[in-house]
């Protein structure tokens, strides 16, 4: 039967099966593709072996009953890719099943499960760090990005994870990821923000918030922000996901301006990150926090001027009643440790020395009972807080208790606290915090990293904390100089 | 890249789950639980093994792309070359010191069989003393045997070849349930059917397998795992078509016309004799992924009725071993759980293959007998798919919407969920002579996954 006008394509699928029922439903489904006239795909039965030789097929001889047969007859006009085409639509057929939704059935207990049967989609894991490598190991095997939001992960095991990563072009965001938005989707502790221009790799999860809602407030978007964890800059691990991420952001038509926003790398890493982002197609800006560097703030207006948009004037709000200090040190509570970090640098320049439980240098360091007859800034984020319980953008339980034994000592001048909007954060911070900051004598500056769209209404968590005396600031680094300039009894 | 991921894994906080389902986009939740006691570490460790991923993937590869055909029928001395005195046996090593029951009780019928002594109770003392007699687990002789496993230079076994390596396994005849030498039996009766077997069966079968064309094991197992056969406690269909397959080599045997009639109605009558062919098409698959360094997947399971013990591709020859359990199950008679012996056989090597146990879903007819129910037969088996690396394609199950059974159980997967490998089995008589008391599902000692876990740790290049 075979004309001048078509030709065939047989061939044997060895360790296939399927049943007959099936596999004249699949025959049939591949005869519907374009291009194919006629299609058998059948167990090489001596039966099935009789029917494909009297449609004029050629059988290979040694089929056995264990194989599989797919035999293809096309027109000879037929693109080269109908074959591929046909053989996708049998792996497909032979490989996927109708999603079981049948009540009863259990949920996968590992990623691995869970990405089983899967095309794409992102992993996110959170689960004790001791055994979040396992988990992302998972995802890395099945070719997915990761974010893993776990802390207390070993750097060994960090280092092992992004070798195996980038040998199968995944991104591993984390660990220590607090915050990533990928494609618009906040994974972890995000802000709400429009598509645009930018594209964020963040080492620091609450640096990243702070540069989302600035640029928000400026009415340019950001299409992705890729956390690459706290240590991905330190010499060990290299800076392995900030060049996945940069790799990432450059391949994506929709970035115009890069922005890289870390600690200062290990010196190594630094020569060589530069280097790399050097010879991108797409501009990177690099805002490296540190003593004598730009702040958050100030990275934010680079980035804006880079992309030829307006700088706006950053929000404060002024409570109806402003508290003077009574002299006394800068006690800074935070929740997000890059804040925490931003603070010391901005505040230190003018104070001198910080204590802290993440000082800038050892000597600095704070006691298990995070005080000092000193100005004193505590990042309650730090690993150190966190074993055992939720991160205070979570519960601020710990914070709260601090607060209130901070405001009761009477050398503490002024208060300087951070609040942190958007997807995975506490409901409404402000429930909580603006009682207790409606109870304190001395003068309150927050910085609330939020945007408009998050859920916890910007609009109503500023009126509360206004309302209960505080100064409120979008700008942490603006925060921290009203501070200073309070503490310090300069009241500008 | 620019638009968001379609949907989301997320494992670990249902709160961070919960923001992303805030966002419009689907979370599938890992149901995420605490490994192991003190496995952390050691997971991470063969996590990060840069050889485990084609390790596992070749071991589970090679495993699948093995087929068993049944090429002869011969007596142990000649397929083993086993000797006078040589008796092999189920399970992990084991001493006479430390056997249980059932597995002395086959090993005085054996010695009786093979004249060692004339009485089988006086084998005891010849066991004790240990001039002249040696045991070895059948599995270090390419060999499975069911519950006592007890393998005799006398018996006759099946020999399966793999065609694409001509590598073999190797299996006794089945004797049929109730008083039998596998579960430790070894009453006149017992030795008397032995000795038939050998003389009558044994080379009727041979004549037959070598006078029709080799026997597709791996086909029948596809067959009957859609006609309602987990291949462990359940060998009806696959019995059935096995005689299809002999039964005219047979009558044209030109043997003695009662023999042969004699043979059909033993074969027929007897639901579990396909078992001796699922056993060892099942160590033949398991063979091939076997020595692989990095591959974290089981090559066998296996019983002597008083240790469970398991052995892992990268881990070689080594065992694991751990205190065989008591079945939970139904009981013949007036036998009661204080009757059961220990768990024991060769016979797990079905599950190791991802059927038994693990492919319940598809034998809902004997979900009772082993004390379920079809919904936990369901369960169970999607709940397999937990701990193992892939699926059969060739062995489907209908009921899952020809799924694959579940296959290659992960010593990592195990130690990561705490969901141990389900095995159905029969359930022995403690006491030696006593024969079968019932049937039940079982589980290994959890702590051999650790202990393997561990193993394959210390194997990972530094």
């Amino acid at each position: 039967m075979t004309t001048s006008t078509t030709r065939d394509h047989v061939e044997v699928r060895k360790g296939a099966y399927a049943d007959s029922v099936a596999l004249l439903q699949l025959s049939r489904t591949v005869q519907g593709i374009p291009g194919i006239v006629t299609a058998q795909v059948a167990m090489a039965t001596p039966l099935n072996l009789e029917v494909l030789a009297q449609m004029g097929f050629a059988v290979p001889a040694d089929a056995t009953p264990q194989e599989m047969v797919v035999a293809l007859r096309m027109a000879d006009d037929a693109p080269a890719t109908v074959v591929a085409a046909a053989e996708d639509a049998i792996t497909t057929a032979l490989t996927t099943r109708a999603p079981s939704t049948a009540a009863g059935v259990a949920p996968p207990r590992t990623t691995a499960s869970a990405l089983r049967g899967t095309v794409d989609g992102v992993v996110l894991v959170s689960v004790p760090g001791a055994s979040a490598l396992v988990e992302a190991m998972d995802a890395v095997d099945a070719g997915r990005d990761v974010m893993v939001f776990s802390d207390n992960v070993p750097v060994e095991q960090e280092v092992a994870l992004k070798r195996a990563a980038a040998a199968r072009d995944v991104l591993v965001m984390g660990p220590d990821c607090g915050t990533a938005v990928v494609g618009g989707l906040g994974l972890g502790f995000a802000n709400a923000t429009s598509p645009g221009p930018v594209g964020l790799v963040a080492a620091s999860g609450t640096g990243c918030q702070q540069l989302l809602c600035l640029l928000d407030h400026a009415s340019v978007g950001v299409s992705h922000a890729l956390g690459v964890g706290g240590r991905d800059l330190s010499a060990p691990v290299g800076g392995l996901s900030t060049r996945a991420a940069l790799a990432r952001l450059d391949a994506d038509p929709s970035v115009e301006l890069i922005v890289l926003v870390s600690k200062p790398p290990a010196a190594g890493v630094a020569a060589e990150i530069e280097a790399y982002a050097a010879g991108l197609d797409t501009p990177v800006e690099l805002a490296f926090l540190g003593p004598g560097r730009p702040d958050l703030t100030a990275a934010a207006e680079s980035a804006l001027r880079r992309l030829g948009a307006d700088v706006p004037a950053w929000p404060v709000h002024l409570p109806t009643h402003p508290r003077a200090s009574g002299g006394g040190h800068l006690r800074g509570l935070f929740v997000g440790g890059t804040l925490c970090d931003e603070a010391m640098l901005v505040a230190g320049a003018a104070l001198g020395p910080i204590r802290s439980n993440i000082p800038l240098s050892p000597d600095l360091a704070l006691g298990p009972d995070l005080t000092a007859d000193t100005h004193t800034m505590v990042d309650f984020g730090d690993d150190a807080l966190t074993a055992g319980r939720a991160h205070p953008m979570i519960d601020p339980t710990l914070r709260l208790e601090q607060l209130a034994r901070t405001a009761a000592d009477p050398s503490t001048g002024v208060l300087l606290l951070d609040v942190v909007l958007g997807h995975g954060a506490e409901p409404d911070p402000a429930a909580r915090l603006a009682p207790a900051l409606a109870e304190v004598a001395q003068p309150v500056v927050v910085a609330v990293v939020g945007t408009a769209h998050d859920p916890q209404d910007l609009d109503r968590q500023v009126r509360a904390l206004v309302g209960a005396g505080a100064e409120v600031h979008l700008s942490n680094a603006a925060a921290t100089r009203r501070a200073v300039a309070l503490t310090i009894g300069d009241p500008e | 890249m620019s638009t968001p991921p379609s949907h989301v894994v997320g494992v670990g906080a249902d709160l961070l789950a919960d923001a992303v389902e805030g966002q419009a986009v689907p979370v599938t939740r890992v149901d995420w639980r605490p490994p192991m006691a003190g496995t952390e570490a050691d997971l991470a460790t063969v996590a990060t093994d840069p050889r485990r991923r084609e390790a596992n993937d070749g071991a589970l590869a090679a495993m699948l792309a093995t087929s068993a055909t049944l090429v002869d029928v011969g007596p142990a001395s000649e397929v083993l070359g086993l000797e006078r005195g040589q008796f092999l046996h189920a399970g992990p090593p084991i001493g006479w010191d430390r056997t249980s029951g059932p597995l002395r009780g086959a090993l005085m019928a054996g010695a009786a069989l093979e004249g060692l002594v004339d009485d089988p109770e006086d084998a005891v003392a010849l066991f004790e003393g240990g001039d002249g007699v040696s045991l070895e687990p059948c599995h270090h002789r390419a060999t499975v045997g069911p519950m006592a496993g007890v393998v005799t230079p006398s018996m006759w076994m099946f020999v399966l070849e793999d065609p694409a390596t001509g590598r073999r396994t190797h299996c006794s005849l089945n004797e049929g349930l109730g008083k039998v030498l596998r579960y430790g039996a070894y009453s006149p009766d017992v030795l008397e059917r032995l000795r038939w077997m050998s003389a009558v069966l044994g080379p009727l079968l041979r004549t037959a397998v070598r006078a029709s064309d080799p026997v597709d094991v791996t086909g029948i197992l596809t067959q009957m795992l859609q006609m309602g056969d987990e291949a462990h406690n359940r060998n009806r269909a696959g019995t059935l078509m096995l005689l299809r397959d002999l039964a005219p080599a047979m009558a044209t045997s030109g043997a003695d016309h009662a023999n042969v009639a004699a043979s059909l109605r033993f074969i027929g009558g007897n639901d579990h004799f396909f078992l001796n062919l699922a056993m060892p098409a099942c160590k033949l698959a398991l063979d091939a992924a076997r020595d692989i360094d990095g591959a974290t997947m089981v090559v066998a399971m296996a019983r002597n009725g008083t240790d469970f013990g398991i052995q892992v591709s990268g881990t070689g020859d080594e065992w694991f071993t751990g205190p065989a359990q008591v079945a939970d199950g139904l009981f013949l008679g007036d036998y009661g759980p204080d009757d059961a012996n220990p768990d024991i056989g060769d016979s797990a090597i079905t599950e190791t293959a991802g059927i038994g146990g693990f492919a319940m879903a598809t034998a809902p007819a004997i979900v009772r007998l082993v004390g379920g129910t079809v919904p936990d037969a369901l369960a169970t088996t999607r709940r397999m798919h937990e701990i193992t690396l892939g699926e059969n394609p060739r062995w489907t199950v209908p009921v899952l919407d020809f799924q694959g059974v579940p296959s290659g159980i992960d010593v990592t997967r195990v130690c990561r969920t705490g969901i141990l490998p389900q095995i159905n089995t029969g359930m022995a008589g403690k006491r030696a002579g006593v024969g079968q008391v019932g049937a039940g599902l079982v589980t290994p000692p959890a702590e051999i996954f650790p202990a393997a876990l561990a193993a394959l740790a210390a194997r990972v290049p530094r």
